[in-house]
This record gives structure tokens, sequence and C-alpha cells, in this order.
């Protein structure tokens, strides 16, 4: 099943929380939509779901116009963030609630049923806790549930709404690697909404960054983290130093001392600059681009985190290897091994 | 006794509390109560039997019970769709009619009683075109089912609008993604996980109205056999000082209301066993 999104548009009183959004899902795709709070991917997942209505644009499946259809007949399977499992009935019957509700002439035998919920309790590997209430199981096991139940009615599209956003952080980590494993299995159309950037880049075939109601870019994880489009997914996606630049005459200055970086190409004006913290090269005195004091260093695993008082007035946290010999009070010239220049303040 | 007093806590004060509500409860309700079952007791089995089988108290119970009965299941029925819409939806003056369930509550029976009679009277305002179908409610059992829901229902509302309250909307969504429609949603999801919350509202109104007096003898007409409340005629017989005979239907609904309301108990305990702790 193929999604398109076009120039979708959804406001809540003066906020835009979704302000013209454009999306190609592809068959059999896991995508993620990755953003801040606020950014208008829920609302999307939300939309696509039939829970929510746009303003205006477009949302098709296979071609076919999905905003005609209500969320009952889109047979979209939907998983939330706080599960929504229901309370009165146990797993079994909360997977089974999907075959029991269809309309009589469809609607499979109890045998049949039993059969189905018992293999998709098999396939989240929790086939020993059928009798239970959701009150009765952890939060991973209610999620586990809680997806089960999406898929028992044969969705065409699985959405996925912040779905390990309520766990912690090692149940998180394994969720994670399970849901790519099972999406390999089943091989749906997916699309799930996180903040964290880790879950995205791990999980997801595609990632989609998202800030304000506006996609921001769209790429294999790769390519967010390592071509970011926009300053926002430079500083959104991975740990970046962002310096206050001004870019003239074919120079980039940081307050009033010029840097030796190419400005090829680049508006005049005030721009930002980035650099992955790991991408600063540390030398002696006057051999790079910055040159700064070391304030203070602390081990961090496999690195070493130091901070520095830039010439120039910023202060700035570098990565360098364990090897390094760093001190406070050391001055070091620094040079960026990769860094992107984003015009606007 | 002393194990369970012994045995540390970490919140003191079982001993006092404990002590506490069972004297309270002693005096309050239990010594008042069994004073009532002593009186009876004047009375000889036959004469019991010969007060309780008498045509008057037998058709005042049959009122009292059977239209307070009648009356909380209406109330069931409206109290839910009212909290559904308090809750659920915002709409202008939702407050204001918020406060205006809790009315039968505050106000003196005796008002309510005095203002629905004016009202359902054959020329009251609704009283009148009522008439002018042939339905006449003022001074008959009708009236009495009327008084009876009007204060019932603040019951009903208060009983399960914080449980609603509590109860995720995502649930209804997820129902209808799995394909529910609207009325196996409610059928299948929202009825049962406020199925215990909607029986206890039930026993409270129902308890009310079967021990109303005040509204109920101004609407009533309080005509014997047809529109008398088994309390109105505990009055009657006090008046006359056949005090015994009082008491008699007096334990006869006790012990009624008691069974009832103990069986609804339990219906809701059942019901909340399904639903383990959150």
């Amino acid at each position: 099943m193929t999604i398109e999104v076009r120039n979708l548009v959804k406001k809540f009183g003066s906020f835009a929380a979704l302000d013209g959004v454009d999306l190609k899902v592809d068959n059999g795709e896991l995508l993620a939509l990755l953003g801040p709070s606020g950014s208008g991917k829920t609302t999307l997942l939300r939309i696509i779901a039939g829970l929510d209505w746009p303003d205006s644009g477009e949302v098709a499946f296979n071609g076919e116009d999905a905003l005609a259809q209500g969320a009952r007949e889109r047979h979209v399977g939907f998983v939330f963030q706080h599960y929504a499992l229901f309370r009165h009935m146990t797993v079994f019957e909360n997977i089974a609630f999907g075959l029991r509700v269809q309309p009589r002439a469809i609607r499979k035998d109890e045998a049949t049923i039993r059969v189905r919920v018992k293999e998709l309790l098999d396939l989240v590997q929790l086939d020993w806790l059928a009798d239970r209430y959701p009150s009765q199981l952890s939060g991973g096991q209610r999620q586990r549930i809680a997806l089960a139940r999406a898929l028992a009615i044969e969705p065409r599209i699985l959405l996925l709404d912040e779905p390990f956003g309520a766990l912690d952080a090692k149940v998180r980590k394994e969720l994670r690697k399970w849901l790519r494993s099972l999406h390999h299995e089943i091989n749906v159309t997916s699309i799930f909404v996180t903040h964290d950037q880790e879950e995205a880049l791990e999980v997801a075939n595609r990632v989609v960054v998202m800030d304000k109601g506006k996609i921001e870019q769209i790429g294999s994880p790769n390519d967010v983290y390592e071509s970011p489009a926009t300053a926002f997914v430079h500083g959104f996606i991975g740990e970046s130093i962002e310096l206050p630049v001004q870019v003239e005459g074919g120079l980039v200055r940081l307050g009033d001392r010029p840097l030796t970086l190419a400005a090829d190409g680049l508006a005049p004006g005030a721009s930002k600059l980035f650099v992955r913290r790991h991408d600063m090269l540390i030398g002696p005195p006057g051999s790079g681009a910055f040159e700064g004091a070391v304030q203070h260093v602390r081990n961090f695993g496999p690195v070493q985190r130091a901070e520095i008082a830039l010439l120039g007035g910023e202060t700035i946290e570098i990565d360098a290897p364990r090897d390094k010999e760093l001190r406070a009070g050391d001055t070091i010239g620094l040079n960026p091994r990769r860094y992107r220049i984003f015009a606007g303040a | 006794m002393s194990a369970i007093a012994v045995r540390r806590r970490t919140l003191p004060g079982f001993g006092l509390t404990m002590g506490l509500t069972l004297s309270w409860l002693s005096v309050i309700i239990l010594i008042p109560l069994a004073g009532l079952f002593l009186k009876s007791f004047e009375l000889s089995p036959e004469q019991l039997w010969a007060i309780l089988s008498s045509r008057r108290t037998l058709n005042a119970l049959r009122v009292s019970f059977g239209l307070a009965f009648a009356a909380a299941c209406v109330n069931l029925v409206m109290g839910s769709i009212i909290v559904w819409a308090l809750v659920r939806y915002r709409f202008p003056g939702r407050r204001l009619f918020d406060a205006i369930v809790d009315v039968p509550f505050a106000l003196p029976t005796a008002v309510a009683g005095v203002a629905l009679t004016s009202l359902f009277a054959e020329k009251g305002w609704l009283g009148a075109p009522l008439a002018a179908l042939g339905i006449k409610v003022a001074f008959t059992p009708l009236g009495i089912f009327v008084a009876m829901i009007f204060i019932g229902i603040p019951f009903v509302v208060r009983t399960v609008q914080p449980v609603l309250q509590d109860l995720d909307p995502e649930i209804e969504e997820a129902a209808g993604s799995l394909g529910a429609s609207r009325w196996q949603t409610i059928i299948r999801v929202i009825l049962p996980s406020l199925a215990p919350a909607l029986l206890t509202g039930l026993a409270l109104a129902f308890a009310r109205a079967v021990g109303e007096y005040g509204s109920v003898i101004f609407i009533a007409g309080n005509l014997p056999n047809v529109s008398e409340i088994a309390p109105l005629l505990i009055v009657i017989r006090l008046s006359e000082f056949r005090y015994a005979d009082a008491t008699a239907i007096a334990v006869v609904m006790l012990v009624v209301s008691f069974v009832i309301i103990f069986a609804v108990n339990r219906l809701q305990r059942w019901a909340q066993n399904r639903i383990p702790a959150r």
C-alpha cells in the first residue's frame, strides 16, 4: 500500500499544526516521522489514520482518496503511545476485538478467531499472557499487545504514535530491534512517530524530519545525519556545535575574527556555522580556523569532552579522542574536518 | 485483633480509627435500627403477618418499591446521556448545566414537591398540555414516578461523571480504527468500563427514591392502595398511635432495601473485579 499526502494543512485556532505537507510513502516502507513536540508529526499520523481531519489537502492510499472514508473503513492499524488497551478485557479479548466487530457477513467463526489470536500472541511472543488483564502487564508487554491487536485486522497500513515513548530506556532499545525485525517479517507499510532521533535513525528505512508543521528533510537515516538539508535538521540530529557567523566578501567571520573557511556560494549576511563535535580536529595554536583556551576536560566513555573558549567570544564543547593530551589552560588550534554554513540568523 | 494492631504499619492510627468507626456506626446506625427491630417484636407473629399482608400495606410497598425501581432505571438511562454530554462535549452553559444537576440534592424536598405539583397540576404549565392528551400526572402514581426521577437524577450523574472523565477517549479511537461501529464501541467498550459506576448510581438513586417522603406526598394524591407510598403509611400509623404497625412496615422496608442494595453491591463488585485495579 502506498500513501500519498498532498499539501496538507491543519490549524488548531491560529496555530498551524500542519502547514502544507507533501509526502509519499512507498509500499512496505518503515518510515519515521521525527521532530520536536509541536512539530505536527502526530497530527499528520492521526489524519492518515482518519482520527483527525485536515482543513485542506489530500490523502490517498494506492491512489484512492482516503479522506472520503472514516477511520473505521480505512483498515489502518493504529498503536497509541499509552496503549489504549480495553482494560475490562483480557489480553486475548483485546486482540480478538477487531475480529469480533466485523460485519456479520465476513466475520470469522469462533474457532478461526481463536487460531488467529494465538498466531498473533506467538508473533509478539506473549502467548503465556492470554488470560491476563492489561493492568497486570508491564509497559513493554502492553505495547506489544496493542501492536498485536492492531495487526489482527490485517491492516493495509500500520501507524504507531510514539510507540515506545512511555517505556524506560532499556525496554525501548529492545523493542526497537524487535519492531524492525517484526516489520521485516510482516512487511506492512508502516509509519511511526518519534521525537527520539536515535530511535528514528536506528529503526526506519527513511526518516522525515519535521518542524513547525513543515517537512524539513526526507531521506535515509544516513542522509539526514551526514548531509542535513537545513539548519534545523543539523541542529536537531546529532550533537552539533552551532556558531553565529557573518559572511562578507567571500570571508566567514566569527565576531571580528576572520576564519580561514571557504565561503564559496554563500549569501552575505548573518549565518550559522555547524560542526559535529567530533569533527573538530585539535592542532597547535595558530594551525586552524579557530583558536581557543581549554576550560575543562571530562572523560565521557570513548571520548573526552572539552569545553573551549574561542577567540571571538563563543564557548563550545568538542569531543576529542582519549589519547589526545588536553589540559585545562592549554591554548589550542581547532580545524573543522567538515562543516556546513546555513544562511540566516 | 491484637495481632493486627501490633503489626507495624506505615500509617499509624489503625486502632483509633477502627474504634471510632465501629462506635460511630453503632451509635448512628446500628442502635436505632436495633430499636426498630425490638419494637416490632412487641407484635405476635400472627399480628405481624396480619399487618404486613393487609391489602393497604402490600399496595403501599408495591407503589414504593416498584416506582422507585422504575424511576431509578429511567435515571440510569437519562443520567448516562447527561453525563456523556457534560463530560465529552464543550458547549456554552456547560458549567451551568453541571451545577443544575445538583439542585435536587440541595432543594428542600417539600419545595420540590410543591413546585412539581403546581407544574403538573391540571392547570399547570406542563399539566395542562398533558391533560389535553388525556395524561394526568399530579395526584396519580405517575406523579410519584416524576418526583422520584427528580430527586434521583444527581446520584447517577455524580457517580458516573468522575469515572467517565477518567476514561481515555483514545480507547474509543482505538475501537473505531479496529473497525467497530459507534454502537459497537458503546456496547462493547464504553458501557462495560462504566458498569460498576452505573450500578452504584442505580443503587443510590433507587435507595433515595424508596426513602423519599417530602416531595412525593405533595404530588401523590395519597389515595390508599393507589398512590400511597410506604413511608406515608408509616407516618399515618404513627399519627394513629399504632407504633408497632408502623415499625413492622418500617422493618419490611429496611429488610427489602437492604437485600436489594446488597445484591446491587455484589453485582457491582463482580463488575469491578473484571477490571482489576489499574
